[in-house]
């Protein structure tokens, strides 16, 4: 009995955190237990007290470079650890009129990088029509786009999407846990090693992350479990062995991202009993250097219905962005760069050990 | 419950200079900061090693810090538990190459 009171289960959700219609479906829940002593089990200093010590609080932008759009909860994937809720169930979706708008304010700024997330992006019915739109407005802004890589060969009306996104040079960034199939399926779900190898194969059979081709792949690992991710240059270079020996597949970076605790890794946590312990060692790693390097300082994140939030976990936890420019409408650059940027806990999860952001490591 | 093991002790591990004998602490943990640093051989490839010797000197404490780290420097199940085999091999064989020992005493007392 003692054994079996140490196990857990959590398997991979059919349904989103909402659609099973689970506490945690709901943000304002989800701050409560971040901030409730009583559930960690013990008391840890608040996030922005940590900020002022070192002379970051009140965190501000130092300039807007990405502008991130989150074009729609809906995936073709549930794992586990999804900060968006993500899955089939998800129906938001960014419309095409507020797709314009971010389209009228890239005519007017200019950022260095438009990053589209989601979901699984390409399933927005609009997405091909947003990236020629992008590439009309701007032919040498950098586009990634957060592929999933089951999508590619989720229908077979995605089947071409390697060409596609050759065609209008878009920088690939695409999650693969491990080079192990027990691990990656732990976490996205039964099969999606094997697809995601056969997606790779098929981007590197176009170009992607091949010596010479300006095609840019990379990968995004983040910990298939409740551990920091360490050493994004080792992993690297295990990743690149491991994956050209067995699958022939190349690719150009890694970035490691920590799991940030909220949403379905917030359920993980508390379901596996390692909540306390995990931001125990969140508080215990913060990094000086990374809090200065934050994403939130160069990015700006845009939600399906067009709110402005300072990241995209921020956005999950619906806390929009402070001042007076919330919405894609009211968007200007003076107003958003001066922003005091919204903090709290779960901030922890990007200043912990070499940092974590969606580019990867930033200290 | 009382034990002479308790998971919560591993965190005070870094404190045990307060107690006593600081010095000899500091010049531990700087030596052990400095074995575990990437070297001629990588801190994960060290980090292997320390899971190994964990097991075969039957330290909870490490194990349950150097399962921690092998999984944070993206080691694979297959290459924490042939870590571990590699320990227990070699306990084997320190076992069992001891029998030469045991072979030539009788030997020496046997017709």
């Amino acid at each position: 009995m003692i054994f079996l009171a140490h196990q857990h289960s959590v398997m991979n959700p059919v349904k989103s955190l909402k659609a099973q219609k689970h506490q945690l479906g709901d943000t304002a829940f989800q701050l409560r237990v971040l901030n409730d002593d009583e559930k960690l089990g013990q008391h840890l200093p608040l996030f922005h007290e940590q900020l002022k010590p070192i002379g970051l609080f009140p965190l501000t932008p130092t300039q807007l470079d990405i502008f991130q759009i989150n074009v729609g909860k809906m995936c073709n994937q549930v794992c586990k650890h999804c900060h968006v809720d993500a899955g089939p169930d998800r129906k938001e979706i960014m419309a095409q009129e507020t797709l314009q708008l971010c389209l009228d304010i890239l005519q007017k700024h200019s950022f260095k990088t438009i990053d589209l997330t989601g979901g699984a992006p390409e399933m927005n019915p609009h997405f091909r029509w947003f990236i020629e739109q992008i590439r009309a407005v701007s032919p040498s802004i950098n586009i990634i786009v957060r592929c999933n890589l089951t999508i590619i060969l989720a229908n077979k009306k995605y089947h071409d999407l390697p060409d596609f996104f050759k065609k209008h040079r878009i920088e690939v960034v695409s999650s693969l846990p491990f080079y192990t199939a027990s691990r990656t399926d732990s976490q996205r779900g039964d099969g999606v090693f094997e697809d995601s190898i056969k997606a790779l194969q098929m981007l590197n059979a176009v170009g992607y992350g091949q010596e010479g081709s300006g095609l840019v792949l990379n990968l995004v690992y983040n910990p298939a479990g409740a551990f920091l991710p360490s050493g994004q240059a080792g992993l690297e270079k295990e990743f690149k062995r491991v994956l050209k020996a067995k699958y022939s597949i190349a690719f150009n970076h890694l970035f490691c991202i920590t799991n940030i605790p909220i949403s379905r890794f917030l359920d993980y946590l508390l379901v596996s009993g390692n909540y306390s312990s995990y931001m125990e060692k969140l508080v215990n790693s913060f990094n000086p250097v990374a809090a200065a390097n934050v994403m939130c300082r160069n990015t700006l994140s845009v939600g399906w219905e067009g709110y402005l939030y300072d990241c995209d976990f921020n956005q999950m936890l619906d806390l929009k962005v402070n001042g007076s420019a919330k919405h894609l409408r009211d968007f200007n650059l003076q107003v958003l760069t001066n922003r005091p940027i919204v903090l709290n806990q779960h901030c922890y999860g990007c200043t912990a050990g070499a940092g974590s952001s969606c580019g990867g490591e930033v200290a | 419950m009382q034990s002479y093991y308790n998971s919560e002790d591993l965190k005070k591990f870094g404190s045990i200079g307060s107690f006593g004998a600081k010095d000899l602490a500091n010049d531990f943990f700087k030596y052990y900061g400095d074995v575990f640093a990437e070297g001629a051989l990588t801190s994960r490839e060290k980090s292997l090693i320390a899971l190994a010797v964990a097991h075969v000197l039957k330290c909870p404490y490490c194990i349950d810090a150097y399962t921690t780290d092998t999984l944070e420097k993206g080691c694979s199940e297959d290459e924490m538990m042939e870590a571990v085999h590699v320990g227990a091999v070699m306990a084997a064989g320190i076992t069992l190459v001891h029998s030469t020992q045991m072979i030539n005493k009788a030997k020496e007392l046997t017709m």
